[in-house]
């Protein structure tokens, strides 16, 4: 208690002092670092899920082959939830004598829940979205449907016996699939038309839908409360089931965030563990003192751990206010460059934090402070008396155990935390040995080169164990930096490399195959590119290896849904670009030899598909037996037409086929589709612009997000290796003052003074170098899937980097002390 | 407890110190052993080198002897752990450091508080005003070491020093880092506190005038005991 009331009235004095001030400093950066990452992934985080939502246009969607009964939509409110409702059904619509199959859309008010639809007042003309539904008596029809019927916004159209005015050119709706069961143009009209218009009957193929958003909890909640009870007809699906490649992107999100994120939290690590060391040293003559007064271990631990404490309440404090305007400014920044999308958070970033923050002082902090316990008295005496330093198994122990917390936490994946820490462990080890390296290089080296070198060099060496921390903390902080610079770019470059500009942005698909020469003419007319016309044929899969599909046992039931449901087959002589073989063997360009079948990686696993086993297909009243000779991987992200099962040629010779196609249309040319649908108006077109700026859009917002929060990265390293020069910066003032005493000049000194700095810089620079590229490498493949490509000029970048750096915090923080009055500071040595 | 020697207030019993360096082991003190009772004023005198900083070390219970014990107030210093000799010291010693050994981010009045506080006293405030006024301090109680003159640091440590009316202080060359006026003005300070509150004190020295004006003179030189101008009973 004694020793309590002492600290907490001593911690005045201290903060007054400005002794405390570089820690208090540390502590309240890695907040606001913390802070702002939290927040801003938080936010972002929600942005970017919320956008995959749109493809459901909900957080949760009920489908049923019949109405769904009220009763949901009751449980649904009792959740606080919101709920629309939509129909869709195909039906032939008709303009005067033209006529056109599309998929009707009857939506209720609120349509769509998350996302927005997009219309515009002509064919290609200008898009807006819009936050309301086509009033009762008018549409919202698709362009492609428009082009074929020969109508334009204004006219009439009929559906069964409705008579309805086309308000609108509908360019975008959030639940548009790209999938071949909505092959047909859309026609979004108001639910209230439907009674009246005599398409809802016995028989008629309607998909209802019940859509359900709110709150992610109340959604969570509700889900669980509904899912034993629904009954069989009604299908729940989630976003996660939804959308595969919106979910992938959000996903890899989330990932890039918290690798940030993890980022500064190790480099906040490393400048509370520098500046507590120093907080430490500083208070060593202190707690000696008090110890000859009488200060017993428990005073002096209890006076320390409080005063720490209390440091951490400040830090948290004044870092959580920074972090917070910080955050905000950012948002507002982000939130005009993504129209205002970004939804907001609660204080739990805060809260979380200032946790972290306290566990960030215990484990990097409490060392010191054990240290500090063991102060020798005797040192009021004899400055030279050192406590012995805290052994390594506690120092080690704490930071990893604190590290793999707090890591635990923001990254949410053991994997990737394993990853991590094994990356930081052994880039830290081999920093140290290598630091301890260079100082016994520089101890020989030293001879060799003119006097302030030789100052410089000696300074490295003669700190020894210190010089080797240091270019640890150098080391790993620009590790970390040139980590985050590789994933920033390398990673997003790669990444954004399989959606590039020339990403496809049209399927055509139902082409007759005497269409096909007709519509690549018409292609090279308008001088776009012809495109790779790529055969469809419809099967059914009977047996495998002899085993009936129905009866067979299959490792999940996505394997016996593909196995049962109706199967797109293709057939090709060339593997697809944009596939890759994992096991097996491609056939030969010109095999025509007994059919061979090509399998998708996942569709191999979940049916238990194995090289050499035997499909037998279905097809239009044949058979077709053929055997397993590969296994691929396909890039579901590259929008080029990919299958689950490809044949070899000649296996489907003679069977009804159609054909699909997709190829980038650039905007100007685009009207050519037009006249495309008139003149092969069985062919569909699906635009897949929208899809892409959705999946662009989302990778734009991850990009952004991981530049905002690299400004507070980059701030957490400035300190760690301001923390690092700091350290020292009172022997440095003493010894430059002997020095200058002596009779050297001032440059002489500060030319000592930078070659020390710029032989840290450069070993650490190398190191880290070294690190980054092995850790980017040991990420890209490991955790976001994408080749790594080695990058030499990241050499460069790190120890030039290293040396600049260094050299630059060093200017700045040694330039008092070699300019500081040698009298004075002589004079001032010990109060 | 005390032993039957109760005016004894600190014994010296064949205090050896050795250290180990790279050239083996050195003897810093070699056998020293004498009595001080209470109210003496020693000085303990020699060259650079001979010993004086490391049995002051020893009698304070700063370090320990590598052979024999000392026995501060009638405890056995060697028997006590680190805290133990903290609370010997925090009840009953005092010290005087020649380079004053105040801490910066406390101002005057708060130094002289450190000690009070840490032995509990309740009235610290109070009774630290009362001593810094005796020391000619009273118009400068809220000042900083670095603002403190250092004739006036020494002030405020001796003030610090009888703050808790120690039996024993030690005061290791309490003039070194002064001029010879400054320093004249701090001894003279320091034997009317000493006479005032009857304090033991052990005074470690090169001036021999300063030794002169002691009751008792040691001498040491490399580490032995080599004369004792008084005989303690």
């Amino acid at each position: 208690m004694k020793a309590t009331l002492f600290a907490l009235r001593s911690f005045g004095r201290e903060l007054r002092s400005g002794e405390v001030l570089v820690l208090l400093a540390a502590v309240s950066l890695a907040v606001a670092a913390l802070t702002a990452v939290g927040f801003l992934t938080d936010r972002i985080g929600k942005a970017v899920a919320r956008q995959a939502n749109e493809v459901l246009a909900a957080d949760l969607r009920l489908r049923s082959q019949a109405p769904v009964p009220d009763e949901w939509r009751e449980i649904a409110a009792e959740f606080d939830l919101q709920t629309a409702d939509t129909m869709s059904f195909p039906s032939v619509v008709f303009h005067g004598d033209e006529n056109a199959l599309s998929t009707i859309k009857a939506v209720s008010e609120k349509y769509p829940l998350r996302g927005a639809v997009r219309i515009a007042d002509e064919l290609f003309g200008e898009q807006r979205e819009v936050d309301d539904i086509p009033v009762p008596g008018e549409v919202w029809a698709d362009g492609a449907l428009l082009a074929r019927v020969g109508a334009e916004v204004g006219d009439m159209l009929d559906i069964g016996e409705l008579h309805l005015r086309v308000s609108a050119v509908l360019t975008y709706r959030p639940d548009q699939s790209i999938g071949f069961a909505s092959l047909a143009p859309t026609v979004i009209l108001n639910i209230a038309d439907i009674g009246a218009s005599g398409l809802i009957g016995e028989g008629s193929r309607v998909r209802y839908a019940l859509l359900v958003a709110g709150d992610e909890d109340d959604v969570t909640s509700f889900n669980d409360a509904i899912r034993d009870k629904l009954p069989e007809e009604i299908r729940v699906r989630s976003q996660e089931e939804s959308s595969e490649r919106a979910y992938n992107a959000a996903d890899r999100a989330q990932r890039f965030l918290s690798l940030t994120a993890v980022i500064s939290l190790l480099l906040s690590a490393v400048a509370v563990a520098m500046s507590a060391r120093r907080f430490a040293q500083r208070r060593m003559d202190t707690v000696a003192l008090m110890k000859s007064l009488g200060a017993t271990q428990g005073f002096v631990i209890t006076v320390a751990l409080v005063q720490l404490l209390l440091l951490g309440l400040l830090g948290v404090m004044a870092g959580s206010v920074v972090g917070y305007v910080a955050e905000e400014v950012l948002a507002r920044i982000l939130s005009d460059l993504l129209a205002g999308d970004l939804p907001g958070t609660g204080l739990r970033p805060v809260i979380l934090a200032s946790g972290s923050a306290l566990v960030l002082l215990l484990g990097f902090a409490l060392p010191s402070m054990i240290q500090l316990r063991n102060t020798p008295p005797l040192r009021v005496l004899r400055h030279d008396e050192m406590p012995p330093a805290p052994s390594r198994l506690l120092v080690g122990g704490l930071s990893l155990a604190a590290v793999a917390l707090l890591l635990y936490r923001s990254v949410g994946d053991p994997r990737m935390l394993m990853i991590m820490i094994g990356g930081i462990v052994i880039i830290s080890a081999a920093l140290y040995a290598v630091g301890r390296g260079l100082v016994s290089v520089i101890g020989r080296a030293r001879s060799g080169v003119g006097v302030a070198w030789r100052y410089g060099l000696a300074n490295v060496s003669r700190r020894g164990r210190d010089s080797a921390v240091q270019v640890v903390a150098f080391g790993l902080g620009i590790t970390v930096l040139l980590l985050l610079t590789l994933v920033r770019t390398d990673l997003l470059e790669g990444w954004r490399a399989t959606l590039d500009e020339d990403a496809p942005n049209h399927f055509l698909i139902n082409i007759q195959p005497h269409e096909v020469d007709a519509v690549a003419e018409l292609f090279a007319e308008n001088e776009v590119e012809v495109p790779i016309f790529t055969p469809l044929v419809r099967a059914r899969m009977m047996t495998i290896n002899g085993e009936s599909v129905k009866e067979r046992a299959y490792p999940n039931e996505e394997g016996e849904w593909l196995a049962n449901r109706e199967a797109n087959l293709s057939w090709s002589a060339n593997l697809s670009s944009s596939n890759e073989i994992l096991d097996g063997e491609w056939w030969p360009a010109e095999y025509n030899g007994p059919p061979l079948v090509s399998i998708e990686e996942e569709s191999a696993m979940n049916a238990g598909l194995a090289i050499g086993d035997r499909l037998k297909f279905f097809v239009a009243g044949r058979e077709v037996d053929a055997e397993i000779a590969s296994i691929r991987k396909v890039n579901w992200d590259s929008f080029q037409p990919n299958f689950f099962i490809v044949l070899s040629p000649g296996a489907l010779d003679g069977m009804p086929t159609t054909f699909i196609s997709s190829m980038r249309i650039a905007e100007e040319k685009q009207p050519m589709l037009i006249d495309l649908m008139r003149k092969h108006p069985s062919i569909s077109v699906i635009d897949l612009g929208a899809i892409l700026q959705q999946v662009r859009g989302i990778i734009e917002k991850a990009s952004l997000a991981v530049q905002a929060v690299f400004l507070f990265t980059l701030a957490a390293g400035i300190a760690v290796l301001f923390a690092a020069v700091q350290s020292t910066i009172d022997e440095r003032r003493f010894e430059s003052a002997m020095l200058r005493a002596l009779g050297a000049r001032r440059r002489t000194v500060f030319a000592g003074v930078m070659a020390e700095f710029a032989a840290l810089g450069a070993a650490a620079g190398v190191l880290a170098s070294a690190g980054a590229s092995i850790l980017a490498a040991v990420v890209a493949v490991q955790l976001f899937d994408l080749p790594y490509e080695f990058n030499p000029l990241i050499w460069l970048a790190g120890v030039g980097a290293g040396i600049f750096v260094v050299c630059i915090s060093g200017f700045f923080a040694a330039r008092g002390a070699v300019n500081a009055a040698p009298v004075d500071v002589l004079r001032d040595a010990p109060a | 407890m005390l032993d039957q020697s109760v005016d004894k207030v600190l014994v010296a019993h064949k205090l050896s110190k050795e250290v180990s360096s790279p050239e083996g082991t050195l003897t810093i003190l070699n056998d020293v052993s004498f009595n001080i009772v209470a109210g003496e004023t020693v000085a303990v005198v020699g060259a650079s080198g001979a010993g004086k900083s490391t049995l002051l070390a020893l009698l304070a219970g700063l370090d320990l002897p590598t052979q024999g014990h000392v026995d501060l107030n009638g405890r056995n210093l060697s028997t006590l752990d680190e805290d133990g000799r903290a609370l010997v010291r925090a009840e009953s010693v005092g010290f005087v450091f020649q380079s004053f050994h105040l801490v910066p981010s406390l101002n005057a009045l708060e130094n002289v508080m450190l000690p009070l506080e840490l032995a509990g006293h309740e009235q610290a405030r109070k009774m630290a005003r009362s001593i810094i006024e005796k020391v000619g301090l009273a118009e400068r109680w809220s000042h900083y070491p670095a603002q403190l003159s250092g004739g006036e640091k020494q002030r405020v440590a001796i003030a610090r020093a009888f703050a808790t009316e120690p039996a024993v202080l030690f005061a290791d060359e309490p003039t070194g880092n002064l001029d010879s006026r400054t320093g004249a003005n701090i001894m003279e300070l320091m034997f009317e506190l000493n006479r005032s509150s009857s304090t033991t004190l052990i005074l470690v020295t090169h001036d021999t005038s300063l030794a002169e004006r002691c009751d008792r003179v040691l001498a040491l030189d490399a580490g032995r005991l080599v004369s004792d101008s008084g005989v303690a009973s």
